[in-house]
């Protein structure tokens, strides 16, 4: 009975506090089916009258969202692949491999760690602009291409797998390469898949970086392109919000999905930290 | 297997070291030339006073830069306002978490219903969420005001009223970082052995006292470094203002942070050592935070 009343306690306090989570997004994707006279109105009106796609439509004409998305896909997709090609060659090199110094050197990159992107900016701003990058989408990617935290994860797990069958498959007369890419690499599938969400994620939600290195609509990835889109259509809050929707709905779908991966990456340090 | 490997003949050491470091040469090359190069290269920039990007000239070492930044009211203003917003999220959003954490610790019913709910600011764009926020915000036909005036608190000014300005970051930032502090918390709730609980219920404890005596104390050290990483993250409080005040730092310019003025000094003043000094102040703080955090889970490393 008592336990009972405790577990309706608890019911109703987390119900409350999903609901405060989930409410702005609930109010962006009605927002975004209303019409400009139900958006403004006071009171505010919970569901539209209709819904139509009528904002969506008006938002991908009045700026060039498909572009946006377009990069946004493409930087995305690419900085998942180089990121992740450096990552297992990188936590291989490190795990399995011998050179002079490798705990020296894997010390110096994990306090390398806690350097703030902000700080770095700078510097890599004005390395992008000598590079010719500038408002291309390769800057986009270039920076993030070296991950630390992603090689720390990717190296501990590789280091979990018994030594016994590296000597072996060695033995068996294959090459490092083989070994790594035929038996390492699935052997590692969900610590990558981690590391691959994380990476897509952080990707398409990146503001800072865009928002310094590209100035015109043709590299602009989405985040930063809705923060443009605020000045064009700021005093119509229905179509900033079936913008915002454009913006924020794959994510969601990806994490629904990949609830699991993306929370145990999480915990362990992997996202805005 | 021998214990000992043969110690392979010289040729042979010296290809496997090349290997491993062609393995390593990406890697190793994207960190040289975007962490350890800018790092440098932004504290020598710091002490350069009149440097110019352009044509990359300086007129000499000094710690003019330091000076400049340090006395300049937006610097102190911007640093102002970052401890406050930190001294506001870090303790509320902690507070906030625990409780959530714990209770979905217990295992109810739909976990991962709630967990979906709860985590997801974590994974979509802060501008976009933002815009949403901001809308709610509105004084005129925002939801927030609607439902304050059924408590009878007339229309607030979240976003245009100077006095408002910083509480409606906060309430964002609480917002946005919850999720990540409650799966931190959750981990380290995960972490703590069941049969405490257990005890404690055999000896008839009840669960408000089994919460303060035995899960608060169990997972303080996690709170501890919880409470730490989020001083970083949100010492570095930047893109949260953008879609909140349309890319300005607050209604009336009074919403200064150190991030953002290190970019309001490079890109809108285009003085490059005045933005490398403030962002070696950034890295100081979170230097400091760093080595706490280093030290406490060291100490909590060598306590199990």
């Amino acid at each position: 009975m008592r336990r009972k009343f405790a577990n309706s306690i608890a019911y109703l306090v987390l119900i409350c506090g999903a609901v405060m989570m989930v409410f702005p997004f609930l109010w962006m994707f009605l927002c975004a089916f209303k019409t400009h006279y139900e958006v403004t109105q006071y009171p505010p009106q919970f569901l539209p009258e209709q819904f139509s796609f009528e904002n969506f439509k008006k938002a991908f004409s009045m700026a060039p969202f498909l572009k946006y998305f377009v990069n946004s896909l493409v930087v995305m997709a690419a900085s998942v692949i180089c990121t992740t090609i450096t990552t297992i060659l990188g936590a291989f090199a490190f795990s399995r491999l011998r050179f002079p110094g490798p705990e020296v050197v894997f010390s110096v990159l994990l306090r390398l760690m806690m350097i703030p992107f902000e700080m770095l900016i700078i510097t890599n701003y004005t390395t992008i602009v000598d590079m010719g990058l500038y408002n291309r989408l390769p800057a986009l990617v270039l920076p993030f291409v070296s991950s630390i935290f992603y090689t720390y994860i990717l190296k501990g797990f590789f280091d979990t797998v018994p030594e016994s069958l590296y000597y072996s498959a060695r033995i068996d007369g294959a090459s490092n390469w083989r070994y790594l890419w035929r038996i390492m690499v699935p052997l590692a599938r969900p610590s990558l898949v981690t590391i691959i969400l994380l990476n897509a994620l952080s990707s398409w939600n990146s503001f800072m970086w865009p928002l310094y290195i590209t100035s015109d609509a043709a590299s602009r990835t989405l985040p930063y392109g809705l923060q443009v889109f605020t000045t064009e259509a700021g005093s119509s809050p229905e179509l900033l919000m079936a913008a915002s929707t454009v913006v924020v709905v794959p994510m969601i779908i990806l994490f629904i999905f990949a609830r699991k991966f993306i929370v145990t990456g999480v915990a362990r340090g992997g996202l805005k930290g | 297997m021998k214990d000992k490997p043969q110690a392979p003949d010289q040729p042979r050491r010296f290809r496997a070291i090349g290997e491993a470091y062609l393995y390593l040469a990406p890697f190793l090359l994207g960190l040289a030339i975007f962490t350890l190069y800018p790092v440098i290269r932004v504290f020598l920039m710091s002490f350069q006073s009149d440097y110019n990007y352009l044509n990359g000239t300086y007129a000499g070492w000094s710690l003019e830069n330091y000076q400049n930044v340090l006395t300049d009211p937006k610097f102190t203003q911007a640093i102002r306002n970052t401890l406050l917003y930190v001294l506001a999220v870090v303790p509320i959003s902690t507070i906030l978490a625990v409780v959530i954490a714990w209770l979905l610790n217990r295992r109810l019913h739909g976990s991962a219903i709630f967990q979906t709910a709860y985590f997801k600011p974590m994974v979509t764009s802060i501008t976009a969420v933002g815009l949403a926020w901001r809308l709610m915000y509105n004084q005129q036909y925002g939801i927030l005001n609607y439902v304050l005036s059924v408590f009878g608190v007339s229309k607030i000014g979240w976003l245009t009223d100077p006095k408002w300005s910083l509480p409606a970051l906060v309430i964002f930032g609480i917002w946005n970082i919850l999720p990540f502090t409650i799966i931190l918390l959750l981990s380290g709730l995960q972490n703590i052995n069941e049969l405490y609980y257990t005890a404690a219920r055999v000896d008839g404890a009840k669960e408000g006292r089994i919460f303060r005596r035995i899960t608060v104390p169990l997972l303080a050290p996690t709170i501890f470094l919880v409470c730490i990483v989020n001083t970083i993250s949100s010492f570095k409080v930047f893109s949260e203002l953008y879609p909140l005040f349309k890319g300005d730092p607050g209604p009336v310019y009074n919403l200064y942070t150190v991030v953002y003025y290190i970019r309001y000094m490079m890109m809108e003043k285009r003085e490059y050592g005045y933005a490398a000094a403030a962002a070696v102040v950034l890295f100081l703080f979170i230097f400091v935070f760093t080595m706490i955090q280093l030290f406490v889970k060291k100490k909590l490393r060598n306590r199990s």
